[in-house]
């Protein structure tokens, strides 16, 4: 902490004298970094807008999963009441920076931290994180920044109308089916261009009207010519007719569910759209976080160089920048994976000395921009058309994984570990794919479809799971999980877990509605 | 770039979905209640503290990959020794390789833990008893509060700036920082008056301008009162008292009293408790229990420890007399006893048990409750020795309510009485 408290006229009682900061010197630090951000490393970010709050804010935000805005449901409640529990114990630190992708750019500074820490996280929020949601390309094609508050405004709206209407339980089992979904929630290749969520609420007028008017296959009830001879869909035409087979299964039921009410269908919605939200935050982890730890470090680093930060306010930067990017070796007690952080910020930092100062070994790996000298073109450019599976595997260094000592190891959950390659000149290659796939978020969540529909029969869905490495589901959950989507989907639904290799199938699911949501 | 003060923001924004978990888990939470009424003392219902509940009905299931079947590549950092084809012996639990089994939310247990408030404790514990509403909220809220001194803060209603505080830190903090004194830079002026304009003294006077520079600078950085000095007094409301009350505990605890009876009379003592508690500024406990001898022990030794022998019923209402007359005299004490048993007595001590009550006892006492616990399958039975005797006193009109108790539900309408016989009075707050 910094010893002297400065206080500036008219604004003792603004900001209490507890605090080392006040308005004004945020805002001429704010200057300061935007000058070393925009000026010097030509970031590109979209404009600020930086709220200050209290501890019991944070974890608002904390709770409804880094939204400022958000519907009110029980889990959200859960999850403050551990986090609180976990933070008033001491047992966790509240991190200090949330930022909301948006434009404008939202991020948090806690009113707690000394003036050091706000620069610190303006800088590695409000530029690093900006920089990135604004021009990485799977959050252009993704998300919407621009509509995202104005959405989460009239979600919110539109399910305390719904609650207020069908009644608080209704509503919740809804969202609790559609929560349990979320994960299968998202459409992980690009169809067609999204429209921005900016008119999505004159959209849904015109859905139900849409809905009225169109005609679902699934209610056939009219006899066929001849129907005697029951007519059997094929494969084929079932296909043609639901669009399948459907990853995105929240999608398929709101489509295509044939009990679901206009309402719920548009929860169901709701949930979707904040799901594929986040969806490219999920494949980014390392390089976002990289981006701004990196942005925060040069530049408080450039704001110390030019004596605008003091020797002790850079002593205490450092040994909380430390904290942040340290990885505890596999054998140490602290360890729990690796550190999105240390990974992402060992790599930019990597990339700027592969830039500037390139040893043999790096011209013959990095011909592309070894000795370019310029390190922030050649970040923006990776940071802007990669995602962390494909980041890592083009610009993980050899001399990086030797400084991590990363090594690879086989588990097949019965035997020995076996070490299949280590940091030599043989093994870079597998240590970096294997930690590419390890980011991968397609391979760290389960690939599951919907691939059929007995029209029939009995309308039993049908889903798979296409099985990699022989890794099942975990059992404990499939069930529940089952039958929300049973419930949703109001007939019985199947899910098979298919070997992927031999086709084989290895296991079988099935569970039937509760009638939850059958009112 | 806008700055935003957001911190003025109401509070509790997610009061609301707290609210609705705590619905949602409701039987789990009152179950934890229940179970942590049971171990904690009587006298400490101050609640909330953390918890402890089972995670069925508030989980959130999602599909993901098991770690613990199939074939997984784990890259590690911070290799010391291992070559290519190592083996490494599979570790016992989570650490290295394969990492702890997590679940969809990241916690890999079976219990969920977070904090109640202690209204929240209090609204569980009420409801387990099954309280009417409006005596929930009469319990739960304290008739008046007065402000009482309670150190201080630095923050606070200019009236109570508390002076002497804030010029002590006033005068460490100068006293820390070298902040000349008046007198200091007084003295320095003169001498520098009295010095002769001459070139002998100028070295001493170039050096005594420099000094006397400094300490006026220095003067003027360090400020006479900085707003880190202030210091106001600080005030926490406190219950209004009525006045003071004791409240007898007195318990059969011969062999015939099973845990179940003991937990039904401790209950019933907390609910006594907490309704004097919230009525009184100091309320005391006296824990009598009895055989066929009776004895003034701590709560530990009333509620655990087993004795054996007959019972004596009168043995008990001696002690409690002779505590009475040793230790809280009727004009500063308001009086309250409960006495829990099963009904067993020597059938010769009735008349003398009952002549006690009647002539020494109930005379002092605001309330007398006597609870006659039984085990949860009894059926309805006439009654017990004791409780045929009290029952005459109850008809003389003495204020002694009773009850037969077999479920943790009954115990509240014994209080029933003692709220229709005597409505708090409420004070007008000064």
């Amino acid at each position: 902490m910094s010893s002297e408290s400065v206080l500036l006229e008219g604004e003792k009682s603004e900001s209490r004298t507890r605090f080392d900061w006040d308005f004004d010197s945020l805002r001429h630090t704010y200057g300061q970094i935007s000058e070393i951000a925009l000026g010097e490393f030509k970031l590109d970010v979209y404009p600020n807008q930086i709220e200050v709050i209290t501890a019991e804010q944070m974890l608002d935000v904390y709770s409804s999963i880094g939204m400022p805005l958000m519907y009110l449901h029980w889990s959200f409640g859960k999850h403050f009441a551990r986090d609180e529990t976990l933070y008033r114990r001491g047992l966790r630190n509240l991190a200090y920076e949330i930022v909301i992708n948006a434009n404008p750019c939202i991020s948090y500074l806690m009113e707690e931290n000394s003036m050091t820490m706000q620069s610190l996280v303006i800088a590695h929020a409000a530029f690093g994180h900006n920089h990135f949601f604004k021009n990485n390309h799977l959050f252009q094609q993704w998300t919407d920044a621009e509509g995202i508050l104005d959405y989460m405004e009239f979600a919110k709206g539109y399910i305390s109308r719904c609650e207020a209407r069908y009644g608080e339980v209704a509503v919740e089992r809804v969202l609790d089916a559609a929560h349990a979904l979320m994960t299968q929630g998202v459409h992980r290749y690009p169809r067609r261009k999204i429209g921005g969520l900016g008119d999505e609420e004159k959209r849904v007028q015109d859905r139900l009207a849409e809905l009225e008017r169109s005609y679902n296959d699934l209610w056939r009830t009219v006899p066929q010519n001849g129907a005697r001879d029951k007519r059997r869909t094929t494969e084929a035409e079932r296909r043609e007719l639901l669009g399948l087979p459907e990853e995105n299964v929240l999608y398929f039921l709101e489509k295509k569910a044939p009990l679901l009410k206009p309402w719920q269908r548009e929860i169901l919605r709701i949930v979707r759209h904040i799901a594929q939200y986040f969806y490219p935050q999920k494949q980014t982890k390392v390089m976002n976080e990289g981006c701004a730890t990196m942005v925060h470090y040069e530049t408080m680093t450039r704001l110390h160089e030019k004596g605008q930060l003091g020797d002790g306010a850079m002593v205490e930067f450092l040994s909380s920048h430390t904290n942040v990017v340290l990885q505890p070796d596999f054998d140490d007690r602290r360890y729990s994976g690796i550190n999105p952080y240390a990974l992402g910020f060992g790599m930019m930092q990597d990339i700027k000395r592969i830039c500037l100062t390139p040893t043999d070994e790096d011209r013959t790996w990095f011909p592309q921009f070894a000795g370019n000298g310029d390190p922030w073109e050649t970040l923006k450019e990776g940071w802007a058309n990669y995602r962390d599976e494909s980041f890592i595997r083009q610009y993980l260094s050899p001399a990086l994984i030797r400084k991590m000592k990363l090594f690879a190891v086989v588990d097949d959950g019965v035997s020995d570990l076996v070490v299949k390659a280590i940091h030599n000149e043989r093994g870079y290659q597998t240590v970096r794919s294997a930690l590419a796939r390890q980011f991968d978020t397609a391979q760290k969540e389960p690939e599951i479809e919907i691939v059929d529909v007995d029209l029939d029969g009995d309308r039993r869905l049908m889903l798979q799971h296409r099985v990699y490495d022989n890794v099942l589901l975990a059992e404990d959950d499939i069930q529940p999980v089952l039958r929300h989507l049973a419930d949703l989907w109001g007939y019985e639904v199947s899910l098979s877990e298919i070997s992927s290799s031999s086709d084989a199938v290895l296991k079988q699911h099935t569970a039937a509605p509760t009638g939850a949501l059958a009112t | 770039m806008d700055i935003i003060d957001r911190r003025l923001n109401p509070r509790g924004k997610s009061l609301a979905n707290r609210q609705r978990f705590i619905r949602r888990a409701r039987q789990q939470i009152a179950d934890a209640v229940r179970e942590a009424t049971g171990k904690s003392s009587v006298a400490d219902l101050n609640g909330g503290g953390k918890i402890k509940i089972r995670r069925d009905g508030i989980d959130e299931p999602q599909l993901y990959h098991s770690g613990k079947s199939g074939e997984h590549t784990h890259v590690v950092p911070g290799n010391h020794e291992y070559v290519e084809g190592d083996r490494i012996p599979r570790p016992q639990g989570g650490q290295g390789g394969r990492g702890r089994e997590a679940s969809a939310d990241g916690e890999g247990e079976d219990a969920f833990q977070f904090v109640l408030t202690q209204d929240e404790f209090l609204d569980l514990f009420l409801e387990d008893l099954e309280l009417p509403d409006l005596l929930r909220k009469q319990l739960k809220k304290a008739e008046s509060f007065l402000p009482r001194r309670a150190g201080y803060s630095v923050s606070g209603a200019a009236t109570n700036l508390n002076l002497v505080r804030t010029m002590r830190n006033s005068l460490s903090r100068r006293i820390a920082l070298k902040r000349p004194r008046p007198a200091e830079i007084a003295a320095l002026e003169t001498e520098l008056d009295l010095l002769a304009d001459s070139d002998e003294t100028l070295d001493r006077r170039r050096e005594l301008e420099l000094e006397l520079d400094q300490q006026r600078r220095r003067a003027k950085r360090v400020p006479f009162i900085d707003p880190v000095d202030v210091r106001y007094n600080r005030f926490e409301m406190v219950p209004q008292p009525v006045a003071s009350a004791v409240m007898f505990c007195l318990m059969d605890v011969s062999g015939s009293m099973t845990e179940h009876m003991k937990d039904l009379a401790k209950r019933f003592y907390k609910l006594l408790y907490l309704f004097l508690s919230r009525r009184y500024r100091n309320v005391e406990i006296v824990f009598i229990r009895h055989t066929h001898v009776a004895r003034e022990v701590d709560e530990e030794t009333f509620f655990n420890s087993r004795e054996t022998g007959g019972t004596v019923v009168s043995t008990v209402l001696e002690e409690m007399l002779r505590v009475l007359q040793e230790r809280y005299p009727r004009d500063q004490w308001n009086i309250y006893a409960a006495q829990a048993s099963d009904g067993d007595n020597l059938s010769s001590d009735n008349a003398k048990s009952a002549a006690l009550l009647e002539k020494r006892i109930l005379p002092l006492c605001q309330y007398f409750a006597y609870l006659e616990v039984g085990d949860e399958e009894d059926g309805f039975n006439l009654g017990s020795e004791v409780w045929r005797t009290y029952e005459r006193l109850d008809r003389a009109g003495h204020p002694i309510a009773m009850r037969k108790v077999n479920k943790r539900n009954q115990i509240f309408p014994v209080f029933r009485e003692l709220f229709a016989r005597d409505q708090p009075v409420r004070k007008a707050a000064s």
